[in-house]
């Protein structure tokens, strides 16, 4: 089959790449631009680790094509944090609250999160549990990472 | 998990989109949000020479109400329907089903259209379609028609569209007067599929009467089920608690649900009248106070 042409933005840099139709964003991502960060579990949309921002809006790279992000703007798990190469509050609050143990779910933790936090600053404990419900743990029993949101949205807050 | 290989179309127009699916037929398949028909691929269930992307066909976005429905375009995204001011005025029961589809990560993703044209029987809106009898308009390269809802599911994952035709868009009515929606479900987890649930819309008179339903039952059959019988036992009355449970009772009791690892046969009908029997009972409630 023929190989299409992709070029989009990812973590603010133009790249560009030649895929199969049938290549997952995901995959595509891994393999071709070697981000390695954005984890594949299911690879059928359940477990949410392969969650990426798709022009701000967190979605699951497992479950569209490469070629259909052109044009995109994607945000991966290496580019939500500081430039710097330091913590962006989510993570840090990830760590300090324990959200993870042994962090193959993180990055798609981290990912939701971060876009959760911009639609919903100030969430209940109820609607935090509900924003986290499209992401599997299988280490932390989800109590780390539901105080690690609640730390982030004080911090993002008390800075914003 | 890949899929077999497939030619990829992007076509901008309802017009190319209708023209491809006449030149391929049966081979091709129409990709929507993506949030089913990738699995199904991925996992090689099926597959298709040629998948016709739909995402950037800007005419098939957007919701408008007009002439007493909402009519919300195949291709908007359940978290655009989510947080419309039009769906929530004037499409309530479209508004309360959204937020109970997957998870937010899946609505940014899937399409109003998609859920609808896949016609998975524990998806909610098929079931919100068919309870409001919702009219599906649908294209081919020969022109338009609408097609009742009561006339588009016809068994677990397929629907009475042609090969070559497309879900364009969804008109809703708009029910006036004192009315009130509720969906509920029952679930494992929160955004997993439904083991069984139920859309209900009622409409009271003055004295309290109910004056219209509609209840949709969703897991309940190989298709979303329209508890016709239920709702005519209801029309008319003024029905007290023990009423409301019988008439859960009804609306299940033709119903022949599936018998899986995820929940028997019996337990689906158990739930499926008791969760008839609630939203009814928060519905009129809803409807006489407010």
């Amino acid at each position: 089959m023929a190989e299409h042409e992709i070029t989009f933005t990812v973590n603010g840099q133009s790249r560009h790449g030649r895929a199969e139709a049938r290549k997952t964003l995901a995959d595509f991502l891994r393999e071709d631009l070697a981000l390695t960060g954005t984890h594949l579990g299911c690879e059928h949309g359940v477990c949410g680790a392969c969650t990426v921002l798709l022009d701000g809006e967190a979605v699951r790279s497992c479950l569209m094509f490469a070629v259909q992000a052109e044009g995109s703007d994607i945000v991966t798990i290496e580019g939500i944090g500081p430039a710097d190469g330091s913590l962006g509050p989510v993570q840090e609050a990830f760590r300090q609250a324990h959200g993870l143990q042994c962090g193959f779910c993180t990055p798609g933790f981290v990912v939701s999160v971060h876009a959760f936090l911009q639609q919903n600053p100030n969430p209940s404990l109820d609607e935090i549990r509900e924003g986290l419900s499209g992401n599997l743990c299988r280490c932390t029993g989800y109590q780390g990472i539901i105080k690690a949101v609640q730390i982030a949205a004080e911090t993002m807050s008390a800075t914003a | 998990m890949k899929p077999a290989a497939f030619e990829y179309h992007a076509p901008e127009s309802v017009a190319d989109v209708v023209a491809l699916l006449a030149e391929h037929g049966d081979d091709a398949k129409v990709l929507a949000g993506g949030q089913s028909l990738v699995p199904l691929l991925a996992m090689r269930l099926t597959r298709f020479p040629h998948i016709v992307d739909l995402n950037r066909v800007s005419d098939l976005q957007g919701i408008e109400r007009q002439n007493g429905s909402v009519t919300i375009r195949a291709m908007t995204r359940q978290s655009v329907a989510e947080h419309d001011a039009v769906v929530a005025a004037s499409a309530p029961l479209v508004a309360a089903a959204l937020p109970k589809i997957g998870h937010f990560q899946i609505r940014n993703r899937g399409t109003v259209g998609g859920s609808i044209a896949h016609a998975d029987p524990a998806s909610e809106l098929p079931a919100v379609a068919l309870a409001l009898d919702a009219e599906l308009e649908v294209a081919s390269r020969s022109g338009s028609r609408r097609v009742p809802a009561a006339e588009f599911f016809e068994g677990t994952w397929t629907t009475t569209l042609e090969a070559e035709e497309l879900l364009t868009a969804v008109h809703f009515p708009v029910w006036e007067g004192s009315c009130a929606f509720v969906v509920d479900e029952i679930a494992r987890r929160s955004g997993d599929f439904a083991l069984t649930g139920v859309a209900v819309a009622v409409a009271v008179g003055t004295g309290g009467a109910v004056e219209r339903s509609a209840i949709g039952l969703v897991g309940m059959g190989p298709t979303p089920v329209r508890a016709s019988d239920a709702e005519a036992a209801l029309n008319g009355s003024t029905p007290d608690a023990q009423d409301l449970a019988e008439v859960g009772r009804l609306a299940v009791s033709a119903c022949d649900p599936s018998d899986d690892v995820h929940a028997s046969a019996e337990y689906r009908i158990h739930v499926g009248a008791h969760l008839v029997q609630r939203a009814l009972d928060r519905a009129l409630g809803e409807a006489r106070g407010g």
